[in-house]
């Protein structure tokens, strides 16, 4: 658990040795079966009951199961709200991901130049991540909210930002992107200290080395440094990115789906749908969901399981 | 590895029993609703009872409000115990001000019943919704529920058979003679064999299509509250030309521009044409429907700038402050004005609904499994009597559903002039269900319904909102 | 997996050479994005102390001039008169859900740690990813039969529900995490056990039970954050107001217009604190439970 590059580490095999090994063998599988058993019935088993349920027709309250193929899902996407849903989840993914590794990687290099009061300012950035996305919605909320022309609330308040302009997340174009400000301000502290282990884990003579082959720090960081963080990088990603493909309690807190669903995103249409008693269309958008996790979360594991079988 | 701190782990387990003792102090509380009555003491002791659950202190019943109505409800019951969970969405306001008189008005007579406000705000009534729903779904239902009118509670609760048919309830109230006619078919269900069977109990009658406006900007400009849509557009643009939003519009929350543009289908289509678009006999391509649309679009232009960031109670005050002239919504606007002080306000129906009543109403429904069933009649009884429906409107700020209510007894909270007046149009005018709070449409169409128009506010569309219309519709009607 | 903890010198020594300027730059840099950190907490600590008469949308950020506990006293007690429901009950269900989630999690996910580190067995392989997909998964996905499932079992609409639910999709970050600290436990450790006679619970009572202490107190505030600031199995499996917890308490409370803008500040304090602490106080062990796997969503 030392690196954030990998969610596993190598596992030295054991060798057994005597008979009594054998019971404990049995022993330690009755252990995990278990938890082996409930993971195959919460975790496979409703992802498989989701997807039969998102190809049949229940969709009023009373259960019916007659196979209706991808209807659901053909409906789905030929309704302008769950469109908005794709574009803002495409949206606000790229700009939270952007935002947040920019940021985490500035603060980091910035809190390893041997600053004084290194650790306060490092407890700062971080203490959003304890804090629940509902705690930040409703404090962001408030912090976002324009108020009205003449009356400005919040940062246009602070600012004395023109509130009919710098409408936040009640712009349908562009509301999405407060929602990542939000999202930012609470994340953006992980990538930080994901970067701040990467730094630390590389050693100092590495980069003595190269200063004394003349090179300048900006070069240090292009071709030594860099280089060295970016399996962090790709860690953030993956981790990030399927925070926000399933993002529902900053939103529902925030925002709610916005004029013309600008801030809407598929978990909180799904939560609707079904509030409307139509659990085949919801069913179909939370496969839709898993899909783009998977495609996300599915090639990381392989890799990070071939990775530790080579070692 | 570094050696282990053991202070730190001393603090955190500190900390994690803390609250655990305190829970459990909690917990105490509420296992013993039934205390009270248990030892016989009838109903001298009903405030232990009352005060046991922490989360919902609405409720509480203090001595002093029992002395204080017991004049007026007679006698108290101690035959019924334990308690009464009641779900809903009115947790602020004068809904809940009104809510609240009523559980002491049933303590009063049961005081050995602990009343649980399940109040779930958010999302005007939204959340509510999911919440309720999950719970039916899961067989985990309250004693008692809110629910809209209407084919809200028919093609929900009531095609899920997860509600208990309330027809024994209506013949021993007396309640088929009591409503009117058009709220008994609104409540109702007809089997295959021709036989009547009532859900639900409505205990008051809310307006949809009311509009609202500043008297002191009118008179300031010599404009006269308008009646057509032809009024409605000469009075905006003289506003318009003195820098005031005519219109004044909230939709952060997602009803409010559909309930917009249901005034406005109504005032175009009129009242057999806009019933006709949830029977199937008005068709969604109707020429009409493109009107109404194209109006709808026109009103857009004379609204105020930051209506997407403002909710419907916000708009109000846009029109108190005189920023804006009018605004259309329901008639709890009207408790809004009151409760902000401010009485300069004047109201007409909306635009071509003249003789016109769009009508919702919320109505108590009885889950099937219900733990505290008696409690739970004996609550419906209260809402569905005159004096409940009496208590509980005025504070509301909607009329009661009963022809023979209106008269509170005396000391108590009255209906105000909107009231009355509306009391009188209640009797008079043709009631049309309102889709956008659950009369007309069943909870799938209207959220297609809801998600067109709330598109339609940006991007303006017609002719692609109007074909969304047209799909929904025949989604709706197809199942 | 100390670079974190590592602290930076005690004494800060100047440079060396000459003044940089480029320090002017990162000192400025850091107290900026301070101030973009520290902006929320201005706003919820400054309103909620406001007295009732000091509470105005268009004068958000100006300093309370008194100190006033009213704002806490109704998020916490409640309010009738203003029809507020306090989040008292709210929070002590949170700590009735969190304690024995996080309790069972982590016991059951050192015990999985421990056969998945040391007791490799036929297809560990391939079962081992398998159930770190668990923990990636998007919860929506298996919601409606989660749902329909404990409501069978009875176990719908209160605690023991959510409780067993956090357990279940809380068991592959803690099985991980336990597995990777296991890891690095020395084999010669557990084979020395076992030449000394000891079986399978026998090496993990009285060989890596003993040194698992750090590994516990991560894998515990890690659950116990997540769990606390759950939302999405919250208010879709306890929709009872007696029995939910806190983050679906305080989105009741925010999510009503009429309730004062004070109250739903001190009320977001209120249900950010317990982590908060924890935080304040063990950071360094959050931040190894975060660097661990992810952050559950």
């Amino acid at each position: 658990m030392s690196q954030a590059d990998t969610v596993m580490t190598a596992v030295a095999p054991y060798e057994p040795k005597k008979r009594r090994v054998r019971i404990d063998r049995i022993i330690s599988i009755a252990v995990i079966a278990p938890s082996i058993i409930a993971i195959a019935i919460f975790v496979y088993f409703f992802i498989g009951a989701s997807a039969y349920i998102s190809v049949i027709d229940w969709n009023q309250s009373n259960y019916t199961n007659k196979f209706v193929g991808l209807q659901n899902y053909q409906q789905l996407f030929s309704t302008f709200r769950f469109q908005q849903d794709l574009r803002n989840t495409l949206f606000f993914t790229i700009a939270f991901l952007v935002v947040c590794l920019a940021i985490g990687l500035l603060l980091a290099i910035l809190l390893d130049q041997k600053v004084k009061g290194e650790a306060i300012f490092r407890n700062i950035f971080m203490f959003p991540l304890a804090i629940s996305f509902i705690v930040t919605g409703v404090a962001w909320r408030w912090l976002l909210s324009p108020g009205t022309a003449g009356d400005p609330h919040g940062v246009d308040q602070l600012f004395n930002l023109d509130p009919l302009t710098w409408t936040w997340f009640s712009n349908a174009d562009s509301g999405i992107f407060s929602v990542a400000l939000a999202a930012v301000w609470q994340m953006s502290g992980y990538v930080m200290a994901m970067y701040i282990a990467g730094l630390r884990a590389i050693p100092d003579e590495i980069r003595e080395a190269a200063r004394v082959d003349g090179a300048t720090e900006w070069q240090v960081f292009r071709s030594i440094i860099f280089p060295l963080l970016q399996p962090i990088t790709l860690s953030a990603v993956i981790i990030l990115g399927h925070i926000s493909l399933k993002i529902f309690d900053l939103v529902f807190a925030m925002s709610g789906h916005g004029p013309a669903f600008g801030t809407d995103v598929p978990a909180l249409n799904m939560f609707d749908t079904i509030a409307a008693n139509e659990y085949s269309s919801g069913a179909a958008i939370a496969m839709i969901l898993l899909i783009l996790v998977s495609i996300l979360i599915i090639p990381y594991l392989i890799f990070n399981f071939r990775n530790e079988v080579k070692q | 590895m570094r050696k282990p701190k053991y202070n730190i782990l001393t603090l955190a387990s500190i900390l994690m029993l803390l609250p655990l003792l305190a829970a459990c102090g909690g917990d105490n509380g509420t296992s013993t609703p039934s205390a009270g009555a248990a030892t016989g003491s009838g109903g001298s002791t009903p405030v232990m009872a009352n005060t046991a659950v922490m989360a919902n202190t609405p409720v509480m019943a203090s001595t002093a409000v029992m002395t204080g109505t017991a004049v007026m409800t007679g006698t108290s019951n101690s035959s019924l115990t334990g308690k009464l969970e009641m779900f809903s969405w009115w947790s602020t306001g004068g809904e809940a001000a009104g809510l609240k008189k009523l559980y002491q008005a049933y303590n009063v007579t049961y005081p050995n019943v602990n009343i649980v406000n399940s109040a779930v705000a958010g999302g005007a009534g939204q959340d509510a919704h999911a919440v309720l729903n999950n719970r039916l779904q899961n067989n985990n239902p309250p004693d008692a529920f809110q629910i809209h009118m209407g084919h809200e509670l028919i093609d929900g609760p009531v095609a899920a058979g997860q509600v208990e048919d309330l027809s024994s309830l209506y013949q021993s109230e007396g309640w088929t003679k009591t409503f009117p006619q058009g709220v008994l078919d609104i409540v109702s269900s007809t089997d295959a064999n021709g036989t009547k069977h009532y859900w639900s109990v409505p205990v008051n009658i809310h307006r949809a299509n009311v509009l609202w406006y500043n008297k002191k900007v009118f008179s300031d400009n010599n404009l006269q509250p308008p009646a057509t849509f032809a009024d409605f557009f000469t009075a905006a643009d003289a506003l318009k030309a003195k820098g005031i939003a005519a219109l004044a519009l909230g939709d952060k929350d997602s009803f409010a521009a559909p309930h917009l543009m249901e005034t406005v289908l109504l005032g175009t289509l009129g009242a057999d044409g806009w019933k006709g678009l949830w029977t199937g006999t008005t068709k969604w391509d109707d020429p009409k429907v493109t009107e109404a649309l194209n109006t709808f679009k026109k009103m857009l232009g004379y609204i105020n700038s930051d209506h997407a960031s403002l909710s419907w109670d916000q708009a109000n005050s846009e029109v108190i402050s005189g920023k804006a002239a009018m605004t259309i919504m329901g008639d709890w606007a009207n408790a809004d004005y009151i409760a902000k002080n401010f009485t300069n306000y004047g109201w007409v129906n909306a635009p071509g609904t003249k003789g016109i009543y769009d009508a919702l109403s919320d109505t108590f429904a009885l889950p099937k499994g219900a733990p505290d069933r008696d409690n739970a009649i004996a609550w419906l009884k209260l809402a569905g009597s005159q004096q409940g429906q009496d208590i509980f409107n005025p504070l509301k700020g909607s009329i009661p559903a009963r022809t023979d209510a209106g008269k509170p007894a005396a000391g108590q909270p009255s209906y105000n002039d909107y009231l009355k007046s509306a009391m009188s149009d209640w009797t008079k005018d043709t009631i049309v269900p309102s889709v956008v709070h659950g009369a007309a449409a069943k909870p799938s169409w209207v959220k297609d319904y809801t998600d067109a128009v709330n598109a339609f506010v940006t991007k303006q569309d017609v002719t692609a909102t109007q074909s969304q219309l047209v799909t929904a519709a025949a989604t709706a009607m197809g199942k | 997996m100390s670079a974190i903890a590592t602290n930076p010198p005690a004494v800060y020594t100047a440079p060396p050479r000459r003044f940089n300027p480029w320090r002017i730059v990162i000192y400025a840099v850091l107290l900026m994005f301070t101030v973009f950190y520290l902006l929320p907490v201005y706003i919820l600590v400054t309103t909620s102390l406001k007295a009732y008469t000091e509470v105005n949308l268009s004068h958000m950020w100006t300093l309370p001039t008194g100190f006033s506990l009213d704002s806490f006293r109704d998020a916490w007690f409640g309010s009738e008169s203003q029809s507020i429901t306090g989040l008292a009950g709210s929070f002590f269900n949170s700590f009735e859900l969190v304690i024995p989630a996080t309790l069972i999690t982590a016991i059951i996910g050192s015990l999985n740690g421990y056969v998945l580190a040391k007791w490799q067995f036929p297809g560990a392989n391939i079962i081992f990813p398998l159930i770190l997909y668990g923990m990636f998964i998007p919860y929506q996905a298996i919601l409606i039969p989660l749902t329909r499932t404990l409501s069978a079992i009875h176990l719908y609409g209160n605690l023991y529900g959510l409780i067993l639910t956090h357990v279940i999709y809380g068991l592959p970050i803690c099985t991980l995490i336990f597995r990777n600290y296991y890891a690095g436990v020395p084999t010669e450790l557990v084979e020395a056990g076992r030449i000394d006679g000891a079986g399978f619970f026998g090496i993990y009572r009285h060989i890596l039970f003993p040194i698992s202490v750090p590994g516990f107190i991560v894998v515990l505030i890690w659950q116990f954050t997540a769990v606390w600031n759950e939302f999405l199995f919250a208010i879709n499996l306890v929709s009872n107001p007696s029995s939910q917890p806190i983050t679906v308490a305080l989105q009741n409370l925010a999510g009503s217009y009429s309730v004062q803008w004070n109250v739903q500040m001190a009320g977001a304090i209120i249900a950010a604190l317990p982590p908060l602490i924890l935080y304040i106080f063990l950071s360094r062990y959050f931040v190894r439970g975060l660097l661990a796997g992810s952050v559950k969503g």
